[in-house]
């Protein structure tokens, strides 16, 4: 009997942890009231970076979108992109061109050529818009959830696209942290309802089954979401989801590198990741469910 | 009074007390850090700790305290091979003593003053003490390198069964050191760009800086020193579990010398990341020699628990063979564990420095750093149980006891660490979206494994906390049993 029980157990839990994850599980929908079209201007001068809070100057204003980049959004892009020819599709991918980078053999360094590269791919599950083989849509309750599943090359047309750019680490470390060193976009210390973490208990994740999911965008603003209660959390120069929610693709193209740098932390990061001067890397063609972007433009 | 100066000669001045009195630190050490990562922290319990404990979490100074933390948990494990090489290897008391006392002293300043400087607000007098507590414990090798000298009058084996020189100069002691040599020359490379790093906790991690191209001297340093100095704490317990388990005969004759080699060779090469782009050829070679003699001990280890359980039968079956290697764990595990860790530390860094460019440096870093800090943990812990293993078959564990305690370990240590490598490299067969279960049953398990460990630990620290209050108590006894050489099994 005793036998049995355990065996059991084991079985049951084996089983559920084979069981299949269901991708297209609702989504509570909630208005934060964050417009993703509106900009915040900051401005030149110096700021503390990194973990150790060297001061760094930033010659020029630029402004920063106050959101990640919608599903919304990025479809019309797709559908515009599509139908102009600037992308196409190859092999269950949108990929777009690219005109390659400068390559130095460095050891482990990829080349980048000039040619089409992925910018989101057709055939992932975890995607949040539909593509009927005319036109993209995007799937029901998402719609002001940033964009993921979309690589830097994806992050790069859909910038330069509108005639914005991707950011520097630079720019976007000064645009979550302000002048004053914090490390966090709200100041020192965090907490559960300041951001979209792993196992932060929001309302759209269930570590039980899909785990963690995306939160719209500007969802940290200090509302109240069926008793769900945020802290308001945006940046000094009020911009939302700077900690959190997916990790952002950076401009920057280092020497000797292939790697395309992403910051802020993501829904699927322990909050020591959320700190304002830790760096995540990756192939550019890479693209996941937690990694997003947005982009800057000169004022 | 003499109650208490009793034990406390026992726990101070004896060779299975100072052994004792570390594990026990480790123990608490891990129990109370334990609940601030991980899953601890999911379910709340590190917030509730912080609050208790009044710790002051500077979060620009996470990798600061990481760094001290698992320094000052490596030098008690440090201490306690020291105990256990001044216990099995003769040498003048005066080196015993005094490499004793000063790593002692060292390793619990380091602990306790560290600890209070990493988790308790920047008192500078704290991390003075620390330093200290470092210096100690470099001074207690050099003291322990002395008194090893192979060459020493006296230490000359004759007994051909073992690896000796035609001139009698004892291979096995002059392996162990090399290892003492070589840590002593390692520790250089960590406590050079220490000092500059930790000058204001402006520190890292080295996982955080494995894509960067080009790396500064003292960055290469730091990365070379973590790799060696966890590597010679493995080839020191590998060392002594030779000593104990009383490893001889053709394969020990080459064992030692390729230790001796190996260790010099891999050390050579370990410091050579500072210098020259090839230096893994060297580790690997170096890795090679080490790893032989560990082979060899798995063999000879095997081979002896057979024959032993099974003397007497004329024609053993294959399934008395099996239960012969198995009938006692205490002595098992240990070689058992340094079979499993190849195929969850070995194994895994061999896959990922062939498929490196191809597999791991496409994915983001931070799952390469998953794959790095949980390769190096499981080394780590898997060192940690062979250490339990001795200790359990040193305070005289017998019958259903050391069944019990022998096969826990091994299950609940392999349970972890198989989910730990599973977890480690996961996304080479689930994708992010569709992980959250099979990281919840692998967390599960690993959790489960650590965390009866832990039990089984407690179990046993209150046991012997129990066993002190006793007149007559086993402590005792192990009062008495200085010389750990006459154990041998």
């Amino acid at each position: 009997m005793k036998h049995t029980f355990w065996t059991l157990s084991l079985v049951t839990m084996l089983l559920a942890s084979c069981a299949p994850v269901d991708l297209n599980a609702p989504v509570p929908v909630y208005t934060t009231g964050v417009d993703p079209q509106a900009w915040s201007l900051i401005p030149a001068g110096e700021f503390l970076s990194g973990q150790f809070n060297h001061p760094v100057t930033i010659e020029n204003d630029y402004e920063m979108m106050v959101t990640p980049v919608t599903v919304a959004q990025y479809v019309d892009f797709l559908n515009q992109a599509m139908a102009n020819g600037t992308l196409t599709i190859a092999a269950d991918q949108i990929v777009g061109f690219y005109p390659g980078d400068e390559f130095r053999g460095v050891n482990h360094e990829v080349e980048i050529t000039p040619g089409d590269y992925i910018n989101v791919p057709l055939d992932d599950p975890a995607s949040r818009f539909n593509y009927d083989g005319t036109t993209f849509s995007v799937n029901a309750g998402w719609e002001h959830h940033p964009m993921t599943n979309v690589s830097w090359f994806g992050a790069w047309s859909y910038c330069g696209a509108h005639d914005y750019r991707l950011p520097t680490e630079m720019e976007w470390e000064k645009a979550a942290r302000g002048t004053d060193g914090r490390p966090f976009p709200w100041g020192d210390e965090i907490a559960r309802n300041n951001a979209n973490f792993y196992a932060s208990r929001d309302p759209f994740e269930d570590m039980g089954s899909f785990g963690s999911r995306t939160s719209p965008v500007g969802f940290y603003n200090g509302g109240t979401y069926d008793g769900y209660v945020t802290l308001a959390s945006a940046s000094p120069y009020g911009l939302y989801d700077m900690a959190g929610n997916v990790w952002q693709w950076m401009a920057d193209v280092y020497e000797g590198q292939h790697y395309r740098y992403m910051r802020g932390g993501s829904k699927d990061t322990y909050e020591m990741d959320l700190r304002a001067w830790v760096r995540n890397n990756a192939a550019p063609v890479y693209y996941s469910p937690g990694v997003g972007f947005r982009c800057v433009r000169n004022p | 009074m003499q109650f208490v100066k009793d034990r406390f000669t026992y726990l101070f001045n004896s060779t299975k007390g100072l052994i004792l009195v570390a594990i026990a630190m480790i123990a608490l050490e891990t129990a109370l850090f334990g609940m601030l990562s991980g899953p601890m922290a999911e379910l709340g319990v590190r917030d509730v700790v912080v609050k208790a404990f009044n710790m002051d979490m500077v979060q620009a100074e996470r990798e600061g305290r990481i760094i001290i933390l698992y320094h000052s948990i490596a030098m008690a494990v440090v201490a306690i091979e020291v105990y256990m090489i001044t216990g099995l290897i003769a040498m003048k008391a005066f080196y015993r003593t005094a490499s004793r006392v000063l790593i002692t002293i060292g390793y619990l300043f380091a602990m306790v003053f560290g600890m209070g400087f990493a988790y308790w607000g920047h008192n500078w007098a704290l991390h003075g003490l620390y330093i200290a507590g470092l210096t100690l414990i470099f001074f207690s090798g050099v003291l322990l390198a002395i008194g090893i000298w192979p060459w020493e009058q006296g230490s000359l084996r004759t007994d051909k069964a073992y690896a000796v020189t035609r001139k009698g100069l004892d291979l096995e002691r002059a392996a162990f050191f090399t290892m003492a040599l070589a840590t002593l020359a390692s520790v250089l490379f960590g406590a050079v760009p220490g000092s500059y790093f930790g000058n204001g906790f402006e520190t890292f991690l080295a996982e955080n800086i494995i894509r960067q191209p080009h790396k500064t001297l003292l960055e290469d340093s730091i990365i070379g020193h973590l790799h060696i100095m966890l590597t010679l704490i493995a080839i020191a317990i590998t060392l002594i579990v030779g000593r104990w388990l009383d490893f001889k005969g053709i394969l020990h004759k080459i064992a030692m010398p390729l230790m001796i080699i190996g260790t010099i060779v891999i050390s050579i090469g370990a410091w050579s990341v500072i210098f020259v782009a090839w230096a893994h050829t060297i580790i690997y070679v170096g890795s090679v020699m080490v790893m032989l003699p560990a082979l060899f001990l798995v063999i000879f280890g095997w081979d002896k628990f057979i024959r032993e359980g099974v003397a007497g039968i004329q024609k053993p079956t294959g399934w008395q063979k099996l239960k012969a290697l198995l009938r006692d764990p205490l002595r098992f595990g240990p070689l058992w564990q340094m079979v499993f860790m190849n195929f969850t530390v070995s194994g895994v860094g061999i896959f990922m420095a062939v498929k490196l460019d191809e597999i791991i440096r496409v994915l983001p870093w931070r799952e390469e750093r998953i794959t790095l800090t949980g390769h190096w943990h499981i080394l780590s812990a898997i060192i940690a149980t062979i250490i339990l293993f001795y200790y359990g078959d040193m305070i005289g564990l017998k019958g259903k006891l050391r069944q019990w305690y022998g096969w826990s370990i091994i299950i609940l240590s392999d349970i972890a660490f198989g989910a730990v490598t599973l977890f480690e490299l996961k996304r080479l067969f689930v994708s992010e979206a569709e992980q959250q279960p099979l990281v919840n049953i692998l967390m599960l398990l690993a959790d489960f494994g650590l965390g009866m460990l832990l039990v089984i630990l407690a179990m046993v620290m209150i046991w012997r906390l129990l066993d002190l209050f006793r007149k007559k108590g086993r402590w005792t006894l192990e009062r008495e049993q200085e010389d750990l050489s006459t154990e041998a099994k």
